[in-house]
């Protein structure tokens, strides 16, 4: 268990950089999710913390330690692979007891430790077979024993679950939770599906073409996306971004939403003073929009039209029009709405996130 | 049933019967033919005065014989076990991300589009005291320099073992190379993460992972080495004396030019009925791992 330090690293193929200037620290014991679409660079830093692959500049610390430089085996690290990448030769319990026997730990010992993670993970009365003859959750199961037995500082997950199916891909996101909560464990862990981002992490960075693009708590990124690229990616149904124009208003600048005559007050987050006549984008969750009560409610109302309602079980996700635009509402099931109508909705501005329209930065 | 349908049904087996007819008669038909020939008493002609295991007994009172079947396990043994280690190494070395890959690939892999007679010939010029390696060697100026291998009866059959691996080394080493190339790239990252230092990630993943492909390298060199006729024909002649004589050089001789058929026969079975029962256990263990995998 250990600390970690990602400080100014940069990763370049001749002129093409595929990490630019990444900063990234947690403490001992935090859950670092790396996510991003495809390409972003999130499995290339992993690579260069665990050693697979050099970086072009900058540090990497591992509990205090500069290991640039370093074989992965002298880093103190273990890591899982999206393929699972168990030696299909070997019994599982020759998988798992590898790396100890590569460390020339004794036989008596080792024999000890494989027992105690294949007991950990339930994998003991397959201690003798080969992985050809395990299902995807078994194997899933037995490369994460392969990096369990090691104790390491750090544990690197890299994609594990994308190759499992849905149903086993939640049970097993539950366990790694369950195993990091138990063991207390340092963990990185590189995704491209948001949803294992915000349910698994203490921290998360969010990385676009190399760049990191914001680094936080999962609630932190979920409220206060640092831009729009973060606002859209994480969160499904995404944010709805609705383009409007400040205006001066009798307490202070409104934001005047395009193709309506309707103005809205600005949102307390905002902090920065923004000049009369500058276009922005107001960024609200799903769930920010409701049903307008009959005037209950003090927040301010959009009347939109209905077009798709989308039932999920415990909510619905309802795609309405405002002329041109279309905005995405999450609403409890039960809610009383039919496509074709038009309903007022109140929106809720207490989270909502002002961006700039040109650069997509937050306010 | 329309006539067009019927004759639709009928196609397949009508087109495959001539080749089945073929294999039937020609393979498995003088195979049977063979093999009881070599209960009969013929010599220069098949006549079947059946009796009974007298020509397995003679076959195996021929000193001939025996040489054939000695230099048949020192041939087959090194001609397998040398070739397989040696096309792995290449292998193994190949796959190191080298330069100019596809240029070595072909340099060891020509020699396969050689035929055995071709190899021979230019093996036994090589070999040649008085044209190859030594007069070679002497010419340079090392006059005491002997290789005299082709023409000492107890060194000539590892000539034909030289001339064999030389020529299937590059086969098997293809082999290798596409199973090497088949092993996940995750795998030897895993293997780096653990610890392993190079030579073990191939002794303890790499190698064992290609278990499927020591098989078919074993099976191709094996029938090979059974089979090999024109090799030694082409090198040797099964001389000097009777030294390099292999079974095959021996059925053939015995069958054709020493009109001593049944005999012949005789050996041709206990060819088969050897290589059947090295091939028959290995392949059906084989068969029945991957069914159970």
């Amino acid at each position: 268990m250990a600390n970690l330090g990602i400080s100014h690293v940069t990763k370049s193929f001749g002129s093409l950089a595929v990490l630019k200037d990444i900063k990234i620290s947690i403490e001992d014991g935090e859950f670092l999710v790396l996510v991003g679409p495809s390409g972003c660079g999130k499995s290339t830093l992993l690579s260069i913390i665990a050693g697979l692959e050099e970086h072009t500049s900058g540090t990497i610390t591992i509990d205090g330690r500069p290991v640039d430089g370093l074989e992965p085996k002298e880093r103190d690290i273990a890591m899982v692979f999206q393929s699972y990448a168990l030696y299909p030769a070997m019994t599982v319990e020759q998988n798992i007891g590898f790396s100890l026997e590569m460390s020339k730990m004794p036989k008596a010992e080792r024999v000890e430790r494989v027992g105690k993670v294949a007991d950990l993970l339930q994998i003991s009365h397959l201690l003798k077979r080969r992985p050809g003859q395990l299902s995807g959750g078994q194997r899933q199961r037995v490369a994460m024993g392969r990096a369990l037995v090691r104790e390491p500082k750090i544990f690197l997950f890299d994609e594990p679950l994308s190759n499992l199916d849905a149903k086993l891909r939640v049970e097993m996101r539950t366990e790694i939770k369950r195993l990091h909560q138990r063991l207390g464990a340092t963990i990185v862990y590189v995704t491209h599906d948001q949803i294992e981002a915000m349910t698994m992490a203490t921290r998360i960075a969010v990385m676009k073409d190399g760049v990191l693009q914001q680094f936080g708590t999962p609630e932190n990124i979920y409220d206060r996306p640092a831009n729009v690229f973060v606002a859209t990616f994480m969160g499904s149904p995404p944010m709805n971004l609705l383009p409007a124009t400040v205006v001066d208003g009798a307490s202070g600048p409104r934001l005047s939403l395009k193709g309506t005559d309707v103005t809205l007050p600005l949102p307390s987050s905002v902090t920065a003073r923004l000049a009369p006549g500058s276009d922005v984008l107001l960024g609200l969750r799903p769930e920010w929009l409701s049903l307008a009560m009959e005037g209950a409610s003090a927040n301010p109302t959009l009347t939109l039209h209905v077009d798709v309602i989308e039932p999920t079980g415990p909510d619905v996700f309802v795609a309405l029009r405002a002329g041109e635009r279309e905005i995405m509402a999450r609403l409890p099931t039960g809610t009383p709405i039919c496509p074709g109508e038009k309903r007022a909705f109140a929106l809720d501005l207490s989270k909502a996130v002002v961006f700039d329209a040109a650069t997509g930065v937050a306010h | 049933m329309t006539l067009s349908k019927r004759i639709q049904a009928a196609l397949p087996a009508f087109v495959l019967s001539p080749s089945l007819a073929a294999i039937a008669i020609c393979v498995y038909g003088f195979i049977a033919y063979t093999a009881l020939l070599s209960f009969t008493g013929s010599k220069m002609f098949a006549k079947f005065d059946f009796v009974g295991l007298r020509q397995y007994e003679r076959l195996f009172d021929n000193p001939r014989w025996i040489t054939a079947v000695e230099n048949m396990a020192i041939f087959g043994g090194l001609y397998v076990v040398v070739a397989t280690c040696l096309g792995l190494y290449i292998a193994v070395l190949i796959d190191q991300k080298i330069r100019l890959e596809g240029v070595f690939r072909a340099i060891f892999l020509y020699p396969m589009a050689l035929s055995f007679v071709v190899t021979g010939v230019i093996w036994q010029w090589l070999l040649n005291p008085g044209l190859g390696l030594e007069h070679m060697v002497r010419s340079l100026g090392w006059q005491s320099f002997t290789f005299q291998w082709l023409v000492e009866p107890d060194w000539a059959i590892y000539t034909i073992v030289i001339a064999g691996v030389w020529q299937v080394t590059g086969f098997v080493m293809a082999l290798f190379l596409a199973g090497l190339r088949g092993v996940d790239t995750e795998i030897l990252r895993a293997a780096r993460v653990d610890g392993a230092p190079v030579h073990k990630v191939y002794t303890r993943i790499v190698i064992p992972a290609l278990r499927p492909v020591f098989l078919t390298a074993f099976v191709i060199e094996a029938h090979l080495a059974i089979k090999s006729y024109d090799l030694v024909v082409a090198l040797t002649k099964g001389g000097p004396g009777v030294s390099t004589e292999l079974p095959s050089t021996f059925m053939y001789s015995m069958t054709f030019t020493r009109n001593e058929l049944g005999v012949g026969a005789a050996s041709a079975t206990v060819m088969l009925t050897s290589l059947a029962a090295i091939i028959v256990p290995y392949l059906y263990s084989e068969l029945r791992d991957d069914r159970r995998a």
